[in-house]
């Protein structure tokens, strides 16, 4: 079954944004914590293609929002580079070269309540990035554009809400501020750290509407972070699992969900509530609860060797716990990092 | 320009715009006016209480009171806000850029700081001011005052900006493409604005502190009338041994009062710079009304559909 090949991944062209081999590890401070570090992200590479949306799921703590931040220019990788169109982005110094990639790039944060200033009106937050890209010169055409940026994330009546501030909005409606101001700047590439789990149903559908539209019409390519791998099958072309910093699982999102390879994978998706498995619903309480069994998420300070998932892992082997596995390819492009589909261990 | 609503800081700005406004047209009023002379000496009249002629007395060289203090308080305020500009504008650049920029920049901002901190204020003016001697008037004064005041705000800027350079909003701010200069002016100074105008406040007034200790002990400009050079002058002529109230009480209680009124518009200031207490603009709120009135119109001719949403509007 392993194809040595990458079929999938090469059909879709050249990456638009690209992490290589990034590490990411935040030193420590404090009493008797000098010299330890988080590892927050171990060598990952992650690719986005135009009119790709690809999904990055994984649980709390396992480095989504610090892969994504990395990617954003925010956090510096400790080890690996970013590259824009296939070249590296030196940690990008001067204001011209800053303002060059977030033209490209763009991202909504996780948090809306950190995330917008609080001394400033919607109209001013939004009008920054299109005067500063250049999108819109002259006051009429800077509010026509805000107000087109507010109906676009179903902030309506528009002309309400551009002179309110921040915190006369709730967490969703802040949300799609954010969501708007990365759209300001027309990018060709969007992080969105969980950018919709704030918003309720039927308007995080609206954007996720609009994120696909935009995908479908404009090339954009999407990061979709999210914890709920059963509703980015619906929403991304490609899901990628993240496990305390490893990435174990990657393929196209219907073969990921359909065909889970990697035990975190299932056991991510049977205590995901997904209304087309019935049975997986009965069974999750019980398989999310059992900690004798599956265990914490691990210490990234002091993580475990080899896989990390191997003390929660029902296949462990001892190898598991001395070497992370290598990728194991299948033709309909998925892979998988496991030991328990490697030939030679495997039996 | 409008009051603010808050009480508190409407009194404590009304006694600035009262002294202001002495500051400003008093010495025109009390000389041109009222003939009174700040500097004319009359030894006929020397030491008298308060009169109809002299309404704060006059002092041992027959001067009148009133007259210096209406003169003087020009100087004292001119003093007080140049010495504050320039002192909270050093702080809030060093302290800011450093805060935010970090590395070697904030390393060689923060020895500069600590280096002027650990210098004593206080006789680092006399020294400076002392060798100064009154040379160049209330201008060097308020430039010697503003330029060893700073450090102090500078570390509580530093330490604020550290702890809102890393919040989602000013990395959101960078990546929408701000330059770091338009990070600090347009997202960091405006979040400080609370923090900068209460300073300004206490630099203004301390730096009046200052001018009149330094006028005090006779090393400010005494031959200038101000509020500190009265005071020297009325310590000189025993003004408290010989019961002269009136030639030393005005000063200080001008100078009370100033630190009173701003510590009023301290308590209040907080409320008025927090867009969170603060009231919305009125164009946004007859547009509320407007829109509450036409729901209520509609509700009125549709009662039966409605009656429960018209009681809570009502
Ligand atoms: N600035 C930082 N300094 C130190 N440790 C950090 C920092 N940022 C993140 N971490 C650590 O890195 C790990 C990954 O954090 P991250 O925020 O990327 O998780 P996440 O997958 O986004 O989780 P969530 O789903 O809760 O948002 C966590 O253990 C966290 O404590
Ligand atoms: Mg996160």
């Amino acid at each position: 079954m392993p194809a040595s090949a990458e079929p999938v991944l090469e059909a879709h062209g050249e990456p638009v944004l690209e992490a290589r081999d990034v590490v990411k590890r935040f030193p420590l401070h404090g009493p008797g914590q000098h010299g330890k570090e988080v590892h927050a992200v171990e060598p990952t590479s992650l690719a986005l293609h135009a009119g790709r949306i690809t999904a990055l799921v994984g649980e709390s703590g396992s480095g989504k929002s610090t892969l994504a931040r990395m990617l954003a220019l925010a956090y510096p990788p400790t080890e690996g580079e970013i590259r824009l169109d296939g070249a590296p982005v030196k940690q990008a110094r001067t204001a011209r070269g800053k303002r060059a990639y977030y033209r490209q790039v763009q991202m909504v944060f996780q948090d809306p309540f950190s995330s917008l200033s609080p001394v400033h009106r919607l109209r001013y937050i939004l009008s920054r990035p299109l005067q500063l890209h250049g999108h819109a010169s002259g006051r009429a055409e800077l509010e026509r554009q805000i107000l087109d940026l507010l109906n676009r994330v179903n902030l309506t009546p528009a002309d309400q809400f551009i002179d309110k501030f921040p915190h006369e909005l709730s967490g969703g409606q802040r949300q799609r501020v954010a969501i708007a101001r990365a759209l300001a700047a027309r990018p060709k590439v969007l992080l969105g750290d969980e950018p919709v789990s704030m918003l309720d149903v039927s308007i995080r559908l609206d954007i996720l509407n609009l994120l696909g539209t935009l995908r479908d019409d404009e090339g954009l390519a999407i990061l979709y972070i999210t914890h709920d791998i059963a509703g980015a099958r619906y929403f991304a072309d490609e899901i990628k699992v993240l496990y305390a910093g490893q990435l174990v699982e990657s393929g196209p999102a219907d073969a990921v969900v359909e065909q889970p390879r990697h035990p975190y994978t299932r056991l991510l998706l049977e205590s995901a509530p997904d209304p087309d498995r019935e049975g997986a619903l009965l069974d999750a309480p019980e398989v999310v609860d059992d900690e004798e069994t599956l265990g914490e998420p691990p210490s990234l300070v002091d993580p475990p060797a080899g896989c990390r998932f191997h003390p929660r892992c029902p296949l462990a082997k001892p190898v598991c716990a001395t070497a992370f596995p290598p990728r194991t390819q299948f033709d309909d492009g998925q892979w998988v990092h496991c030991w328990s589909y490697d030939e030679e261990n495997y039996r | 320009m409008k009051l603010p609503g808050n009480p508190k800081v409407r009194i404590g700005i009304c006694v600035f715009a009262f002294f202001a406004l002495v500051a400003l047209v008093g010495p025109y009023v009390v000389q041109n006016l009222m003939g009174l002379s700040p500097s004319d000496v009359h030894t006929a009249d020397a030491m008298q209480g308060p009169s109809g002629a002299h309404p704060l007395g006059t002092t041992a060289t027959g001067e009148d009171v009133l007259a210096q203090l209406v003169v003087g308080s020009r100087v004292s305020l001119l003093v007080g806000l140049v010495a504050g500009l320039v002192t909270t504008a050093l702080s809030v650049l060093v302290g800011v850029a450093g805060g935010y920029l970090g590395g070697r920049a904030d390393s060689v901002l923060t020895v500069l700081t600590n280096i002027c901190l650990v210098i004593p204020g206080m006789p680092l003016l006399i020294i400076i001011a002392s060798y100064v001697q009154g040379r160049g008037g209330w201008l060097t004064v308020a430039l010697i005052i503003g330029l060893t005041a700073w450090p102090w705000g500078a570390r509580q800027k530093r330490a604020q900006t550290l702890s809102l350079r890393h919040r989602d909003f000013v990395t959101a701010a960078e990546m929408t493409g701000e330059s770091r200069w338009g990070v600090i002016t347009r997202e960091l100074i405006p979040s400080l604005a609370p923090i900068i105008s209460v300073s300004f406040l206490g630099a203004v007034v301390g730096s009046m502190f200052a001018d009149a200790g330094l006028s005090f002990i006779g090393l400010g400009n005494i031959n200038i009338t101000s509020w500190g050079s009265m005071l020297y002058w009325a310590q000189n002529g025993s003004a408290l041994t010989r019961g002269a109230w009136w030639w030393f009480v005005p000063p200080g209680a001008c100078i009370a009062v100033i630190g009173v009124a701003a510590g009023l518009i301290n308590f209040g200031i907080d409320e008025i710079s927090n867009p969170r207490l603060r009231k919305p603009p009125k164009k946004v709120r007859d547009r509320a009304e407007a829109a509450k009135l036409r729901r209520r119109t509609e509700e009125r001719a549709e009662p039966a559909t409605a009656p429960k949403a018209q009681e809570a509007t009502s």
